[in-house]
């Protein structure tokens, strides 16, 4: 059994539009992911119980079900409605790329949510008792004192979970979408190589994982320095 | 409401309970046989161990899956002519699924077990050495029941996520619950329904288990002492 490189050679261009559409499909489902988290981590760290729990059973049920669902749900699951289907949003529900993107972004705010909230409220107690001595408002504190420090120190495990986003991706092939992977699986249908239509596919998810696991490294030298072990 | 899928439906959920399950099984020995290489003194043993952690946490689960499934079943159909079996072999979506998932969460738990193997003393070893254990005694006596509890957390978080990526596994075809609702979606038009009633079955199975293996952390936690803050 040998590699076949020819093919993977002439199938490249479509595995790079496949990086392309991959990388697209990352950058907005974070992006607005982490825009839904934010409110959604100050409600989880909210004293009325009403509040907090309603943000509690967002992230509960968000993280207790599979993305496969929740994407079945947005993408088949919507057109069941005949009022969704004659709404003005229908052109985009229609669209594979906006649901999928949907489905991403629902899913990282849940989980993004989780991890806001818990370094909130790992804030050392001297630091909000010092910013109350200073008497800034509630507001004030958490846009000065807060938020910059708690999402400084989130960096660690959010990178983890922007590593599993970009595995998460994964699941737009199955919606038709002509991803990184939906680039592999039509070049195994084309030629039926599995192997090289697979591996290939997962040499650019390991190179994409690599760099995303460095530019992290650089973004906590230069944010969470000052909480690094003294050297030497 | 479920117009008569409901039982269908549940013998879905059956097989995807028994696909979690096994493959949990697979992976935890697969990642206490991970942990043991990259725990090895031998470096190319070490950096085989290595290896498979870091490859397998790199790549998609689904790319992986498709990558198993259709190349194990390529492969199976090159070497079984080399052996004399003529007829074309399919592979079973539910071994094959239970083989892929082991492999896959091997990986991530055999980063759960290092971690926790690195979190106990060292003067535990030494003091079960002292005693005039033998290492293996020292493995199974003292190590592996401590490393239990502190691999709990992780293993938690692991067997959640195992549990939510059986639902990838309709997708080579395994007639597991997600694969069942889309049947019935495609037959009654109603997508929405079917689909919400199988995250209510993920969100029960997942609820479930948060409650039990939080009993067995409690279990294992005995005698630990907690400072309250």
């Amino acid at each position: 059994m040998i590699f076949d490189y020819h093919v993977v050679w002439s199938s490249l261009p479509l595995y790079f539009s496949g990086l392309l559409e991959t990388l697209k499909l990352l950058a907005f489902s974070l992006s607005f992911g982490l825009l839904a988290a934010l409110p959604l981590a100050l409600m989880r760290v909210s004293r009325q119980p009403w509040i907090n729990a309603t943000a509690w059973l967002y992230t509960y049920v968000i993280r207790g079900t599979p993305m496969l669902v929740q994407l079945f749900l947005i993408y088949y699951g919507l057109a069941q409605f005949a009022v969704v289907r004659e709404s003005i949003f229908w052109p985009w529900l229609a669209s594979a790329t906006f649901c999928a993107c949907l489905a991403f972004a629902i899913n990282t705010s849940a989980y993004t949510a989780e991890i806001i909230a818990g370094s909130l409220k790992a804030t050392p107690a001297g630091e909000i008792e010092a910013a109350k001595a200073m008497g800034m408002s509630r507001a004030k504190m958490y846009r000065r004192i807060l938020l910059p420090s708690a999402l400084r120190r989130a960096l660690p495990q959010y990178s983890n979970e922007v590593i599993m986003m970009l595995q998460s991706t994964s699941l737009a092939s199955i919606v038709t979408l002509l991803d990184i992977t939906g680039a592999a699986r039509s070049v195994n249908a084309q030629y039926y190589l599995p192997f090289e239509a697979y591996i290939t596919a997962g040499v650019f998810y390991l190179c994409l994982t690599f760099l995303l696991v460095r530019l992290f490294k650089v973004a906590e030298r230069r944010w969470l320095g000052y909480l690094a072990p003294r050297k030497g | 409401m479920l117009k008569g899928y409901g039982a269908v439906i549940l013998d879905g959920a059956w097989l995807t309970l028994q696909l979690a399950l096994c493959s949990m099984a697979l992976a935890v020995v697969l990642g206490l046989i991970g942990v043991a290489l990259r725990l090895s003194p031998v470096r190319w043993v070490a950096w085989l161990g290595d290896c498979y952690s870091t490859v397998i946490r790199g790549i998609p689960d689904l790319v992986l899956i498709l990558l198993i499934f259709y190349g194990g079943q390529d492969l199976l159909n090159r070497v079984a002519p080399l052996l004399g079996y003529d007829d074309y072999i399919d592979l079973d979506p539910l071994a094959a699924g239970i083989c892929t998932l082991g492999f896959i969460f091997g990986a991530y738990l055999s980063e759960t077990f290092r971690g926790a193997f690195m979190a106990i003393p060292k003067g535990q070893a030494e003091a079960g050495l002292a005693y005039g254990m033998s290492s293996r005694q020292v493995f199974f006596r003292v190590l592996v029941p401590q490393m239990i509890r502190l691999a709990i957390p992780g293993f938690t978080n692991n067997w959640l996520v195992l549990t939510k990526a059986t639902a990838l596994i309709s997708v080579v075809g395994l007639q597991d619950m997600m694969f069942k609702a889309k049947q019935a979606a495609d037959a009654t038009r109603q997508p929405f329904t079917f689909f919400l009633a199988v995250a209510a079955m993920y969100l029960v199975i997942t609820s479930v288990s948060l409650l039990i293996l939080r009993g067995v952390e409690k279990r294992y936690s005995a005698g630990v002492k907690v400072a309250d803050l």
